[in-house]
């Protein structure tokens, strides 16, 4: 056995958790984790600066009225706030149908349905909040170089050269995370065929706080507001139009993008550039291993079509916080598979459930054949006269529905 | 560090609180102790319930600790009972100095091998309540959980605890109530429809009623200072502290 100064450099710095992923979700689960006292590491491949550029990202979000609870509880709200639209109203409808389903805040008990805001601004303040928290360490740019799971812990080496140890690992490092690779984790994914994308427009005319859904044959079309008179589009496709789509002139873009969004809002100019991106449905088959657990696009990937995957990530992030904050201050240890089973639990059926319904309406609206069309018709229909359907429709959207972790309810869980 | 302390009275005491049945019992499923998934899973899935319970009635009879995440710093705990340290583990963690006994010197092996494992330290013997308390160790918290109804001679056990405790110390129990309505769930239901328990763990005789129970905690010079139930919810799966003691209950005793 060796000296006791030759172990102590063995040991890595201990934590209580440790992420690999520092983006929207990463980031947000060490914030949560670190604001309820836990020490926490975040390691990135990417400089944070990179992340927060104009270029890395220019996709907005929408952030569930549950989600931006959760992002006020745990201090990152405060750096946001200015740059947050509300979402007043849903419209959605049926290319050449005259119905439509209505969503309004009188539905929702006069609160908003959710907000919009451009992922820059959101990891902008995640960045700041970061360094707030004396307990969170961020690592970036840096890379797992390997990692060991042991009885009692799992041991990282980074490429700086840097030990870290904590009873945890958790992977926020998105679709491809090479952590469930590693783990063995099997995928249930498939693609929709479809490619979104996403640009930003500029109007002549206020939107109101209202988000459009139309609905074509070749994939959906939505117009989200963002601050000022400007809107986010997400414009679905085949992915065989994509390209010829993405290589259009800007005013050639401008002008096709003018004709889908309609003459509601006046003169119609676009914005920055414009991002693509393959739409896929995808889930993990567990997401939790030995040590080991999976948050955000790490486990799951659905349709943008409900503009929930940001959301279902958040709720990932709620949960888990949860879980780990109980955990800890029971003095369980956090890595332990009774532990993991709890997470696993609470976020199975949410998952697997919101994967369903996506897919299902991804289908449904994203067919031509008159018989489907006609039969979505009549339920878009009877959605808005029934005001259990726009009830559930709504709690979904504001991400109230299921059981809520406290963070959704704006509370610490303590 | 020396997270096992041999003891002379080690192996199985023959303390009048012991019931040899029940340490042979317990000795034969030792190895599964930290399985979640094995026959002390009942006992994993209540821990969480059971754990913030008692760190709630700790914190209300000391007054919150400093520090959120180690709040027991400076307390000697003792857990009687202990089994695998599914109680003596986390109770380490948040800062206390942890005795763990326990009258199967199977169970106190390997208890002692995990923390080892989980880098704690922490005090284990196999030594029986009443031989404790002829040494000069005395703690300011006892845990009694899920140990009386496995106790062969409760007034004497009661007495040893008593013994044990500092005076302004306090004392965590919890047993199952002796109701037609617990025989229904904790024997029929958990050991033989379900199989969550190995047959035998629990016999209906020893079951306390909670009037019983106080009668015992006073004869040994305790009070009760709070009483709840722990009930299951098996929509969730989960356990929660709530006022209905028909079956599993636990509380707070503080020296009279």
């Amino acid at each position: 056995m060796g000296t006791r100064t030759a172990q102590k450099a063995l040991k890595g710095i201990a934590q209580d958790a440790i992420i690999s992923g520092g983006g929207m979700i990463g980031l947000t689960l060490g914030c949560g984790l670190a604001a309820c006292g836990l020490k926490v590491a975040v390691i990135d491949t990417a400089k944070p600066e990179t992340q927060m550029a104009r270029a890395f990202d220019g996709r907005a979000s929408a952030i569930a009225y549950a989600s931006a609870k959760m992002l006020k509880a745990i201090g990152v709200w405060k750096h946001v706030k200015k740059y947050v639209q509300s979402i007043e109203e849903i419209h959605v409808s049926d290319e050449g149908s005259s119905l439509f389903v209505h969503f309004g805040e009188s539905d929702a008990g006069n609160k908003p349905m959710g907000y919009m805001l451009e992922n820059r601004h959101t990891r902008i303040a995640l960045a700041k909040r970061q360094k707030e928290l004396t307990n969170l360490d961020l690592y970036a740019p840096d890379r797992i170089e390997s990692h060991a799971t042991g009885p009692d812990e799992v041991t990282v080496i980074l490429k700086s050269g840097k030990k870290l140890a904590a009873p945890l690992l958790i992977s926020a490092e998105g679709r491809d995370s090479p952590l469930r690779e590693q783990a063995g984790i099997s995928l249930n994914a498939w693609a929709y065929k479809q490619t979104g994308i996403v640009a930003t427009i500029e109007h002549e005319l206020p939107h109101l706080g209202i988000a459009y859904e139309k609905f074509f044959p070749e994939g959906p079309f939505a117009i989200l507001p963002l601050t000022g008179n400007r809107s986010s589009l997400v414009w679905s496709t085949r992915e065989e139009f994509a390209p010829v789509i993405m290589a259009l002139t800007d005013r050639a873009f401008e002008v096709e993008a003018a004709k889908k969004v309609g003459d509601f809002l006046g003169k119609v100019r676009v914005t920055g550039p414009r991002w693509s991106f393959p739409l896929s449905f995808m889930l993990a088959e567990r997401a939790t291993d030995e040590r080991l657990a999976l948050i955000g696009d790490a486990a799951h990937g659905m349709h943008p079509i409900a503009g929930q995957g940001l959301n279902m990530g958040f709720r990932d992030v709620a949960a888990l916080v949860e879980v780990l904050v109980k955990a800890k201050r029971a003095g369980e240890d956090l890595g332990s598979a009774v532990v993991l089973e709890r997470y696993e639990r609470w976020r199975r059926t949410d998952n697997v459930a919101l994967g369903a319904i996506t897919d299902a309406l991804t289908r449904l609206f994203s067919t031509g054949i008159k018989p489907v069309k006609a039969l979505r018709d009549v339920g878009l229909g009877l959605v808005q006269k029934s005001p259990p359907a726009k009830k559930f429709f709504i709690s979904h959207a504001r991400g109230t529905f299921g059981k809520l972790p406290s963070l959704l309810k704006g509370e610490k869980p303590l | 560090m020396a997270p096992v302390k041999k003891t002379r009275l080690g192996g199985n005491p023959k303390a009048p609180s012991v019931d040899p049945k029940e340490i042979e019992n317990f000795s034969a499923l030792a190895e599964t102790w930290w399985d979640p998934a094995g026959p002390f899973r009942p006992l994993h899935k209540l821990n969480p319930t059971r754990l913030a319970f008692i760190r709630g009635q700790i914190e209300n009879h000391f007054g919150p600790g400093q520090d959120s995440i180690v709040p027991f710093k400076g307390l000697k705990v003792l857990d009687i009972g202990c089994g695998g340290g599914l109680l003596c583990e986390p109770m380490t963690r948040l800062g206390a100095a942890v005795t763990g006994i326990d009258a199967s010197e199977k169970n106190i092996q390997i208890a002692a091998l995990h923390a080892k494992q989980s880098k704690l330290t922490i005090t284990y013997r196999a030594i029986a309540g009443e031989d404790l308390a002829k040494t000069a160790a005395r703690f300011d918290v006892i845990l009694n959980m899920e140990v009386l109804e496995h106790v062969a001679d409760i007034a004497s056990f009661l007495k040893s605890c008593r013994t044990l405790l500092k005076k302004d110390g306090c004392m965590l129990f919890s047993t199952i109530n002796r109701t037609p309505k617990a025989y229904a769930l904790a024997i029929l239901g958990a050991e033989y429809i379900l199989g969550w328990l190995p047959r035998g763990t629990h016999s209906y005789q020893k079951f306390i009623k909670p009037s019983e129970l106080d009668r015992y905690l006073r004869q040994a010079g305790f009070e009760i200072a709070e009483l709840k139930g722990f009930i299951y919810d098996p929509v969730s799966a989960s356990w929660k502290v709530g006022r209905n003691c028909a079956v599993n209950y636990a509380g707070l005793a503080v020296p009279e």
